[in-house]
């Protein structure tokens, strides 16, 4: 992940290797393989405060911030899940706090993975980017408050 | 009306798909199969109909007004109470109220009979396959009255263990609340025997039916159970309309639910006298289209008959039973020997959401999940299955489109 690209840039790169798939087969095949790589998660992160609540698949989320900077790591027991995370870490982390608030991650829309932000309560995805908006201004409301 | 039940044999299931508009859409560019029927079935045009009928020519709100309208739509909506006593052999029709659906139809008992039954010590018997709509309930009376919650147990395949039910029974028990059929696992338990049971130690009887009505012969005078409670939308009708029965000595010593419009008999500011069954629990304007459209999906399970669906499902859960078991790493949870056309699998190393999103992808609706049981999916270790459910309306030829679309998500998963 480069620094110097802004989250509409990976967003629009994402979209572009998305835009390459004829059938959803592909597009979900494509985000399985995405699942699979996830990097897994240490086992002192997968603790309760970590999860974040979806209906079905359990997914835990953590956020470390250094110099100005927003780093995710997550994991699911679910492997489609595991590759939308993957895909939001990519769009999201290593970027400042202002940033993540203000996007409105249309990559989702654009590749037709609405549904898993619809409020079906199956996947979390929708609770996901909660949880990870949250945490941005969580970090933005703590430097607010050094300064 | 004639029981066409005992002159039809057998059915034309391509015949009643051509009923069912909903059969005809394409989800993900692949011909639907649906297979979620536990959570709700799809709606025959005739009950569409009867809906779009109600409000086109007769919506009026019923039983106070003088004018045709008023009197044509409360004959209809009391034609539906008529056609639910006979579809569940209820010795009158003061027995049936209508509600918004099984879990209302819980909820209302626990909220008067209980409260006016429940003290202290008493114990009330749930089982471990319990839809959550009947364990909450309960909780929450058992939480208010100091009340005792005693659940009885399963084996593997998903059966109640009898012996520890009668075990369970005692002089304090004052409830027993069970489910007819688990919605999660299809199995059909012994309410019978389990009411017999209940009834010799003074307990009362709550059957919940929200499976079972639409699959099994229900005869509540023979089941002699005390309430019986369902969902419209589970027998082909409309969503936000339900049946609790109750025997009428217990409704009519029970105290009133909800209170308002329709269920007073004179009001002033001192006192208010309340109606006669079943209005008594049926307070404001109820949901009349749904009601009489109701009777227009019982009327189709009738004409179709309950045997002729019975068998159909019987064959489609047989065949899918024996080609879903036939792939590698597949276990279906609930092997009971009495089972509705309810198939409940967890397929090694596959999280359940994984299975649905993918069969989703082509075209195939099932439940992934916990499906409202989380202790009975504690209790087989698991965090959820996927299931795949049965109607009339499904055939053979889309089980085997499932066991395709399963063998493409292995492949893909593993």
């Amino acid at each position: 992940m480069s620094d110097q690209e802004t989250i509409h840039e990976i967003e629009q790169e994402i979209v572009e290797e998305f835009s390459l798939f004829d059938s959803w087969d592909d597009k979900y095949e494509y985000i399985i393989d995405l699942g699979k790589r996830l990097a897994p998660l240490e086992d002192q992160y997968k603790i309760d405060e970590n999860k974040v609540r979806g209906c079905q698949s359990t997914v835990w989320l953590v956020a470390d911030y250094q110099q100005g900077k927003i780093f995710y790591k997550a994991e699911s027991d679910a492997v489609i899940v595991k590759g939308l995370i993957s895909m939001l870490i990519r769009v999201l982390s290593g970027h400042s706090p202002d940033e993540i608030i203000e996007t409105k991650l249309d990559f989702i829309k654009q590749i037709g993975m609405t549904t898993h932000l619809a409020q079906t309560r199956s996947n979390g995805l929708l609770a996901m980017v909660k949880q990870m908006k949250n945490f941005a201004l969580a970090y933005k409301i703590k430097n607010a408050a050094k300064i | 009306m004639i029981e066409s039940s005992t002159i039809q044999k057998g059915i034309d299931v391509y015949a009643i798909r051509q009923q069912f508009p909903v059969l005809n859409r394409e989800v993900k560019d692949k011909p639907l199969v649906y297979f979620d029927n536990a959570a709700t079935s799809q709606k025959p045009q005739p009950v569409i109909d009867a809906l779009v009928n109600y409000y086109t020519r007769y919506n009026a709100n019923i039983h106070r007004g003088i004018h045709t309208l008023a009197e044509e739509a409360t004959a209809a909506f009391e034609a539906t109470r008529d056609t639910v006593q006979q579809f569940i052999h209820a010795a009158s029709r003061e027995e049936i109220i209508f509600t918004r659906g099984t879990t209302e139809g819980i909820n209302l008992v626990a909220n008067t009979w209980g409260r006016q039954n429940i003290k202290a010590g008493d114990e009330i018997i749930i089982s471990t396959m319990e839809h959550h709509s009947n364990i909450v309930p309960w909780q929450i009376l058992c939480e208010e009255k100091a009340a005792i919650l005693k659940v009885i147990p399963i084996n593997d395949e998903g059966e109640l263990l009898m012996d520890e039910y009668k075990k369970l029974l005692g002089p304090k028990t004052r409830l027993v609340a069970v489910a007819h059929a688990s919605n999660a696992l299809g199995t059909i338990n012994p309410v019978n025997e389990i009411i017999e049971a209940a009834h010799q130690a003074g307990a009362v009887v709550l059957i919940d039916g929200a499976q079972s009505t639409v699959h099994l012969d229900i005869d509540v005078q023979q089941m002699d159970c005390d309430f019986f409670v369902f969902s419209a939308h589970k027998l082909y009708g409309p969503t936000g309309m339900g049946i609790l029965y109750g025997k009428k000595s217990l409704l009519e010593a029970m105290p009133v639910f909800h209170g308002g419009g329709e269920m007073i008999k004179e009001v002033t500011f001192e006192k208010t006298t309340y109606n006669d069954l079943p209005y008594k629990y049926e307070a404001g304007t109820p949901n009349i289209a749904d009601a009489i459209a109701f009777k227009t999906a019982l009327d189709f399970i009738n004409q179709t008959g309950k045997e002729n669906i019975r068998k159909h499902e019987e064959e489609l859960l047989r065949y899918a039973t024996q080609q879903l078991e036939q792939l590698p790493g597949l276990r279906i949870i609930g092997t009971a020997k009495e089972k509705l056309s309810v198939v409940s699998f967890v397929i090694d190393k596959i999280h359940p959401q994984d299975i649905g999103i993918l069969l989703d992808n082509q075209g195939i609706a099932v439940r992934t999940g916990h499906h409202c049981t989380q202790p009975l999916m504690d209790r087989f270790g698991i965090p959820g299955t996927t299931r795949a459910s049965f109607a009339v309306y499904n055939t053979k030829e889309e089980i085997d489109q499932l066991v395709a679309g399963l063998k493409k998500v292995i492949k893909i998963l593993t």
